[in-house]
């Protein structure tokens, strides 16, 4: 990618050098267009044409990711495939094997090497086709494009050339950089959606150039001319250089003038725009890093077990050629009937260690089958497979976006089940963005009834867990109570769920125009207005509906917007100085239109956390409208504007602790004079230039906001994404830990916290922040020393000192700790000198949220997390700003679904939901950990029993690398015979189907693929080895093996003793199995039956190519019946030693999923619920975090009171479920 | 600020199509829920599978032994005595010498009745056979065909006789061809050895060609082992073909002929050895084996002690693990006993 950048580069500037100076000299004269290399590009618009020929040849807006075309796949394709250590040893294999030296023909080298290199180039190629079938897609998206005289048609995306003229349309994506010319809002502007580029959710606003404004409709362009000087394509998405020149004059253009591909018309109908940089040259497409290559835990440790079994061929190669050398030094000259030496020197007593050497060669090609090249393949087609599951998972479907789950690379499949560490961003992953109104609380009274998800999922859990746990407590009476609750909860939010966007609230005492019974009404006309006016929306009709929607900055406002409309006071115009409510009041059948003069604004900043309007009523009063975080807003209040502080307060807890996001709502009277005296100084602060301006209107603002009065708070819902706090508890019962890395407030970050139960109430969190210092620092004199950067830190690093004292010395085992920091905390706690206190205190903690991140800071975490702990690090994110975390993960999952691409491009796996991380680790994940593990396990157990038997006759054959095994037999043991049962176990091995999360442990603390269970293969290899060999050898040594009176002779021995591997790997194969289908059945029984009916077939072929086993099983074996006897003997032996580790270990030290299929074997499942359940509740690892723990907690208040009650009968009222 | 709409419904519809088409299809195969059998090892099973394996093997043990234990062997190693006295000091010497007598008589006791046919072997020792240059020193395809007596591929270096062409058939086991013979008497009446029936079929019918006859064979300057009647075509030359089935281990025995006739017990059987072969050089030994055989072949009782062995074994764990379930319970399917779940 770089490489092909510096080399565009050249190119371009090479093309400024001939054709475009003299006319970049003419510009410069008039503009400060910076001049030289990258400064080149020139666009004549509306004249594409120009742009295709010579000097521009400007690239076209296809994209193609793909890695190779029809030309370079097969080079490129071979040479990506030899540069695999492995395949460059089979290589040299091969091309040795057509020499003399090689103990086996040539075929039985090449076949299968062409068969790997064929298969993995193959895979590739679908990859790839695959990856140009979705460059496809995007290339054939449409779009209106000027063909000329003012006539606009429909074209596809590729077909954009620089210079034209497109028209895009509400929702549509930008189909390359444009210049934008004009919209459909008169004064040009338009707001786009950004969430492909920079993971931002809000809109951001773009407007036209005053001269292009008339050109707004589609004959306008017939004559339109002019020409863009601009920047060489780079990466850079927030700067823009260039001028436009049009009707001779020239006008800088700047980057909010600039649309950027990929991201989208919203609120729009159209624009028009000019097309700058097309396809690749486009700003988005320059930032398209190549994802790095990420290889599973698993497969390193391959790597590991491959460098031993390579030694240990080294090894028996040296000890089989040094024993040659000496034999053919000291025996070969008195073994006549070799006439040793040979002409080549492979037998030269004269030379032994030149024989040696050549023999060293044989050995190393003889004993290659300790190191299976099919390994290769068959873990590549297992993994396919298996990512061919992911992909069609019914489960994991999501049925709104219509999206299923990818898994873009399958070679990460397995370390899906060891993932210690999940790194999830929130918005877009966590939560959707969208805020529902739930709540309220005015005149310290509390309003709404709905629960919010997470008391709903509390009080489900509950229900569950009283039904399961105890059943002994509650009696059938309250078990149906508890039933009833649920059942009408839950059917509640079918009826009601989506009626209202943004708004869930429910209350008959305000809704429907109640409210105006209510006392306190005057305060209750107060808040609504508040929450009308104290806002910074542009109302949109929907014509078709006749409803209003807004488009704000926040989606909380959006919220707000839409409750007060709900409540009857409809915004539904703003114009440059107001805003105008539609009242309706119950008393009056028409609703009243209201005019709000707004006076000033001011605005929301993450600083000042509130807002302020200050507007003149129509009967002319001013006042001072104000919401804001309720800590600011209470230290804000008059000493009589607190009448509703303290139950505010109390309700605003209880919001908080429902996972539910609060703001407070205050407002005050202002006289005419007062006001005027501010807004003058405010005016000329506001008009000042100058480095203290900014200080002067936060002075003024303070001025201004303060001396409130309270009217009331609000809580929204911060809408999770279906299921999340589920998934986060089964997660959690998984033993995983979840971090969540934002970019939002402290605030908002705790309140989703809370919401989706990382956090809860009696959770003792630790913050971290610089802000509480700063805010001190304010009142210090000693400001500027606080205020050093070495000071900050070490404030820090007080923190996090403290933070660690805290839990080393609690006491409690219940304990738990939340972690909470901000991003300038992270950015000192990053350091290197502090990173691993950070982490180490991180560690310890239940959740960790840290708030306020950058992209890079949330990859820096990340890897911190991955290289500090050693674990497999997951990070899920929706994103562009989550691409840097997904790529330095472990495992980088995005989410597909909703628009974004970058994070899902960049993702290793791509999901629809949050939720959906459920199954993919916990099942998928769990399945193709053990998969994967038990299938290399076997693997090398398989080729050491092979390739072993192959030394030891070696000892016996004087060293000199004959094989007793035909050439055929070799080649087709890993590529037919023993093939296919290690992918069925690769492929469809299951330990326990159902979800048991506590088993998922097995996989981070890597119980099947630790040093000890391999090496027990191994050693279970050379086992089966040395019963094979020896075993056979025993039984058929020199006597006749035949009532006719034969002996064996050395290809029956060979036969013989492949039979018996043959039987012994796929007998060891059904013992490692649990879980049969047909096609386990089929494949491993299946290969049985196919080793006989290929050595019938391969007997009954000519003897050109059968040779020494020409009906050798028809006619000497099959007959035998001391050869059907000795496979009997020789598996039973082979197998025997394995059976009985497993029979004790199941008897003595059962694992986990030993005792869950145990259960299911002897159906309790079914038949006794109650244990089933239990066993269920205790299959869960004990957590700190999660619904489950919240509800633990409860639980034990709940049983108390239950306990308490039961004397007098009296069932826990559902109130006192919730509370 | 209107426009658009046709072509924005339009989109609408095709984004629903693919919505249903990149829904993945139920099946029980892609879901993985195929109906599976899921065995596990409880201790019925356990002990189940022990008890079978011993009900099954002690029997086949006990079987195989008797056969073997049916078989009547006799071995006598010769090359030691087969050696005048003066040249024992110098076996090689004599083996090489075209001028020795080669001719030595030895009697065999049959220590028990022994049932036609008795099969006669000879077994040679430390004669590497399996030698990788040996394996390889022979062309198939000569021996079949009459018209590729020029292939002589992998013969080297008795591929060709100097300027007389190829030798056939070429190659090292053939030129290194068992040349010792026996001659059968009891009591002076000559015990006949058949030929018959002592190679594969299909090597005798398919492998070695009838219309091939040896040509050249030991006529070069070396002479390795027994020469070859060529006016017999080599489909017929039944103790070669033996031969050319090369053996596994550097021990091995091959089938010499059969003696059609029953042997009484104690009947002296005298043989007359021409004691050609050169095993002196690489100090191998040569014996003559005498054997009957049964339904397992020749005597072997290594087979029959395995099955016992593993009968036996069997029945030792059958019973051990019983003493586990009683002694040291584990309640199935329940996880209250091991905290496993901590």
């Amino acid at each position: 990618m770089a490489k092909g950048r510096i080399r565009a580069k050249i190119r371009r500037s090479g093309l400024y050098t001939f054709c475009v100076r003299p006319q970049e000299k003419h510009a410069q004269e008039e503009t400060s267009l910076p001049e030289g290399p990258g400064f080149s590009r020139i666009v004549h618009c509306n004249q594409p044409d120009v742009h295709r020929r010579k000097p521009y040849r400007y690239r076209a807006n296809n994209i193609s990711t793909t890695k190779y075309n029809v030309l370079t796949f097969i080079p490129k394709g071979l040479f990506e495939q030899f540069r695999r250590a492995a395949n460059i040893y089979f290589l040299l294999a091969a091309i040795l094997s057509v020499t003399s030296v090689s103990p086996f023909g040539s075929v039985s080298m090449i076949a299968p090497l062409a068969i790997v290199v064929g298969l993995t180039m193959a895979k590739e190629g679908v990859e790839d086709w695959r990856r140009f079938m979705q460059d496809m897609e995007i290339n054939n998206r449409k779009v209106t494009v000027h063909k000329g005289d003012g006539v606009f048609e429909q074209f596809v995306w590729q077909e954009v050339v620089v210079g034209d003229v497109v028209k895009v349309h509400k929702d549509e994506f930008f189909p390359a950089d444009l210049l934008l010319l004009s919209s459909s809002y008169e004064d040009g502007i338009c707001y786009v959606e950004t969430m492909n580029l920079d993971g931002e959710t809000n809109l951001k606003i773009k407007r036209a150039q005053e001269v292009t404004l008339p050109l707004d409709d589609d004959a306008a362009f017939k004559d339109f001319q002019g020409m863009i000087k601009c920047e060489d394509p780079n990466p850079s998405l927030y700067t823009f250089v260039g001028n436009l020149e049009y009707d001779r004059q020239v006008y800088p253009i700047d980057p909010t003038q600039v649309l950027l591909r990929d991201s989208k018309l919203r609120n729009t109908t159209y624009v028009y725009g000019v097309v700058i940089f097309t396809g690749h040259d486009s700003k988005v497409m320059q930032n398209a890093t190549e994802s790095p290559s990420k290889r599973s835990r698993i497969e390193k440790k391959m790597d590991q077990i491959i460098y031993i079994l390579f030694s240990v061929l080294v090894l028996i190669s040296l000890i089989s050629s040094v024993g040659f050398s000496i034999m053919t030094k000291n025996e070969l000259p008195n073994w006549w009937y070799l006439r040793a030496p040979d002409p080549q020197g492979l037998y030269d007593p004269n030379n032994p260690i030149l024989s040696g050497l050549f023999h060293l060669v044989t050995a190393l090609i003889l004993y290659g089958y300790l190191i299976p090249i099919s390994l290769y393949v068959s873990i590549e087609f297992v993994k396919f497979l298996q990512a061919y599951f992911i992909d069609n998972d019914i489960n994991m479907y999501h049925e709104e976006s219509g999206t299923p789950a990818r898994a873009r690379t399958s070679n990460l499949n397995e370390e899906l089940g060891q993932v210690d560490t999940i790194l999830s961003d929130k918005t877009g992953t966590l939560t959707c963005n969208q805020m529902d109104f739930l709540k309220c609380s005015i005149a310290g009274v509390a309003y709404g009834t709905r629960p919010s998800e997470v008391e709903l999922a509390a009080v489900k859990q509950m229900a569950a867990e009283l039904e399961g746990k105890d059943p002994d407590i509650p009696s059938a009476g309250q078990k149906s109570e508890v039933e009833l609750e649920t059942v009408i909860t839950a059917k509640d939010e079918k009826d009601h769920k989506h009626a209202v966007k943004f708004f869930g609230f429910e209350d008959a005492r305000l809704l429907n125009g109640n409210w105006f019974k209510e006392p306190n009404l005057e305060v209750l006309l107060l808040y609504f207005r508040i929450l009308a006016v104290c806002q910074s929306a542009i109302p949109e009709l929907n014509e078709a509906t006749g409803l209003y929607s807004y488009e704000a900055e926040s989606p909380d406002e959006n919220a707000f917007l839409a409750a007060a409309r709900e409540f009857g006071f409809e915004f539904i115009k703003r114009t440059q100085s107001a805003v105008i409510i539609r009242e309706r009041y119950p008393n009056y059948s028409e609703p009243v239109e209201r005019e709000y003069k707004i006076l000033t604004l001011l605005e929301f900043t993450s600083k000042r956390k509130r807002m302020s309007v200050i507007v003149r009523d129509e009967d002319g009063q001013i006042l001072l409208l104000c919401k804001g975080a309720d800590s600011i807003i209470f230290d804000r209040l008059a000493k009589h504007g607190k009448t509703y502080l303290e139950a505010t307060t109390s309700h605003l807890n209880e919001y908080g602790e429902n996972g539910l996001r609060t703001l407070a709502l205050a407002y005050k009277k202002l006289e005419e004079a007062e006001y005027n005296a501010w807004n003058n100084e405010f005016q000329k602060a506001k008009s000042s230039i100058g480095s203290d301006r900014d200080a002067n209107l936060e002075r003024l603002s303070e001025l201004m906001e303060k001396d409130l009065t309270l009217v009331g708070a609000t809580a929204i819902e911060d809408k999770l994404q279906e299921g999340v706090p589920g998934c986060i508890d089964k997660l959690a019962q998984a033993g995983l830990k979840l971090w969540v890395l934002t970019g939002d407030k402290m605030e908002t970050a705790i309140n989703i916290g809370f919401s989706c139960s990382l956090l809860r109430q009696g959770m003792k969190q630790i913050c971290i922040s610089t802000a509480q210092m700063e805010e001190s620092a304010n009142d210090s004199k000693e400001k500027w020393l606080l205020y050093t950067d070495q000071a900050i830190k070490e404030n820090v690093l007080l923190q996090i000192t403290n933070g660690s004292q805290m839990i080393k010395f609690e006491k409690d085992p219940n304990a738990a700790f939340a972690l909470i920091i901000d991003g300038k905390g992270l950015t000192y706690a990053l350091e290197d000198d502090m990173k691993f206190q950070f982490l180490s205190l991180a560690v310890e903690c239940a959740s960790v949220i840290c708030c306020r991140v950058s992209p890079k800071q949330k990859a820096l975490v990340t890897r911190l997390v991955k290289e500090g702990t050693g674990r497999t690090t997951l990070a899920i994110g929706d994103g562009a700003n989550d691409v840097g975390m997904i790529q330095e993960a472990d495992i980088g999952v995005g989410i597909s679904g909703c628009e974004g691409m970058q994070a899902v491009m960049a993702s290793d796996f791509a999901v629809a939901q949050f939720r959906f991380l459920e199954r993919l680790l916990l099942v998928h994940g769990h399945w193709c950990y053990k998969r994967i593990a038990h299938m290399i396990c076997y693997f090398f157990y398989k080729n050491i029993v092979f390739g072993l038997t192959l030394f030891y006759f070696e000892i016996l054959a004087a060293f000199s690398g004959q094989t007793i095994y035909d050439d055929w037999y070799s080649l087709s043991f890993n590529v037919v015979l023993t093939s296919l049962p290690v992918i069925s176990l690769g492929v469809f091995e299951q330990d326990v189907s159902s979800d048991f999360p506590a088993l998922y442990q097995q996989g981070p603390r890597n119980l099947f693929f630790d040093w000890t269970r391999i090496l027990g293969w191994m050693g279970n290899g050379l086992y089966t080895s040395l019963v094979v060999f020896f075993l056979t050898i025993a039984i058929f040594d020199s006597h006749a093996f035949r009532p006719s009176g034969q002996v064996a002779d050395m290809y029956v021995m060979g036969t013989i003793m492949f039979t018996c591997i043959i039987w012994a790997v796929n007998c060891q194969i059904t013992l490692t199995m649990s879980h049969f289908t047909w096609i386990q059945h089929v494949l491993v029984w299946g290969s049985i039956a196919m080793w006989y009916v290929f050595i019938t077939i391969y007997g009954a072929l000519p003897l050109d190519i059968s040779g020494n086993v020409y009906q050798q099983f028809v006619e000497i074996l099959a007959p035998a019946t001391i050869y059907w006897t000795t496979t009997v003997l020789v598996t039973v032996l082979c197998v025997g030693p394995y059976f009985i580790h497993m029979a004790i270990q199941r008897a003595l030290n059962p694992l986990d999923h030993h005792i869950i299929q145990e259960i299911k074997y002897y159906r309790k499942d079914v038949e006794d619920q109650t244990m089933w359940h239990r066993e269920q509740s205790k299959a869960r690892t004990k957590t700190k975090v999660g619904f489950s723990a919240r509800v633990e907690a409860k639980m034990r208040q709940l049983k108390t009171r239950i306990q308490k009650k039961q004397s007098g009968s009296t069932f826990p009222s559902p109130a006192s479920l919730k509370s | 600020m209107n426009s658009s709409g046709g072509a924005r419904k339009e989109g609408g519809s095709e984004s629903s199509s693919k919505k249903s088409s990149k829904k993945p299809k139920y099946s029980r195969f892609t879901q993985q829920e195929l109906p599976a059998w899921k065995p596990i090892l409880t201790p019925s099973w356990v002990i189940g599978t022990f008890i079978g394996v011993a009900l099954v093997f002690i029997p086949i043990g006990l079987a195989t032994l008797s056969a073997s234990g049916r078989v009547v062997e006799i071995i006598q190693q010769y090359d030691e005595d087969c050696v005048p006295p003066s040249y024992k000091s110098n076996r090689v010497a004599y083996i090489e010498s075209n001028s020795t007598n080669k001719t030595c008589s030895t009697s065999l006791i049959v220590p028990k009745p022994m049932k036609a046919p008795v099969y006669v072997y000879y077994q040679l020792e430390n004669f590497y056979q399996n030698h990788r240059r040996y394996v390889k020193s022979r062309n198939d395809k000569q021996l079949r065909f009459k018209d590729s007596a020029n292939s002589t591929k992998g013969c080297d270096p008795e591929a060709t006789l100097n300027n007389t062409g190829p030798i056939v058939p070429c190659g090292l086991i053939a030129w290194s061809l068992f040349n010792d013979t026996y001659k059968f008497s009891i009591n002076s009446k000559s015990l006949q050895v058949s030929k018959k029936g002592i190679a594969w079929e299909s090597d005798q019918k398919h492998k070695f060609g009838s219309d091939v006859y040896p040509k050249n064979f030991q006529s070069g300057p070396f002479i390795g082992g027994a020469k070859l009647n060529s006016s017999i075509p080599l489909s017929e030359q039944v103790d070669l073909i033996v031969w050319m089935r090369t053996a596994a281990l550097p021990n091995f025995r091959k089938l010499y002929g059969k003696i059609e006739r029953d042997l009484d017990a104690n009947q002296n059987i005298s043989v007359i050895i021409q004691n050609n072969y050169n095993t002196y050089r690489f100090g191998g030994r040569k014996r003559l084996v005498l054997s009957t055989t049964s339904w397992i072949g020749g005597k072997n009782e290594f087979l029959g002690v395995g099955y016992l062995a593993v009968g036996g074994i069997s029945l030792f764990l059958a019973l051990g693990f019983i003493l586990v379930y009683i002694f040291k319970p584990r309640v199935v399917a329940n996880s209250e006993c091991p905290s496993v779940w901590s």
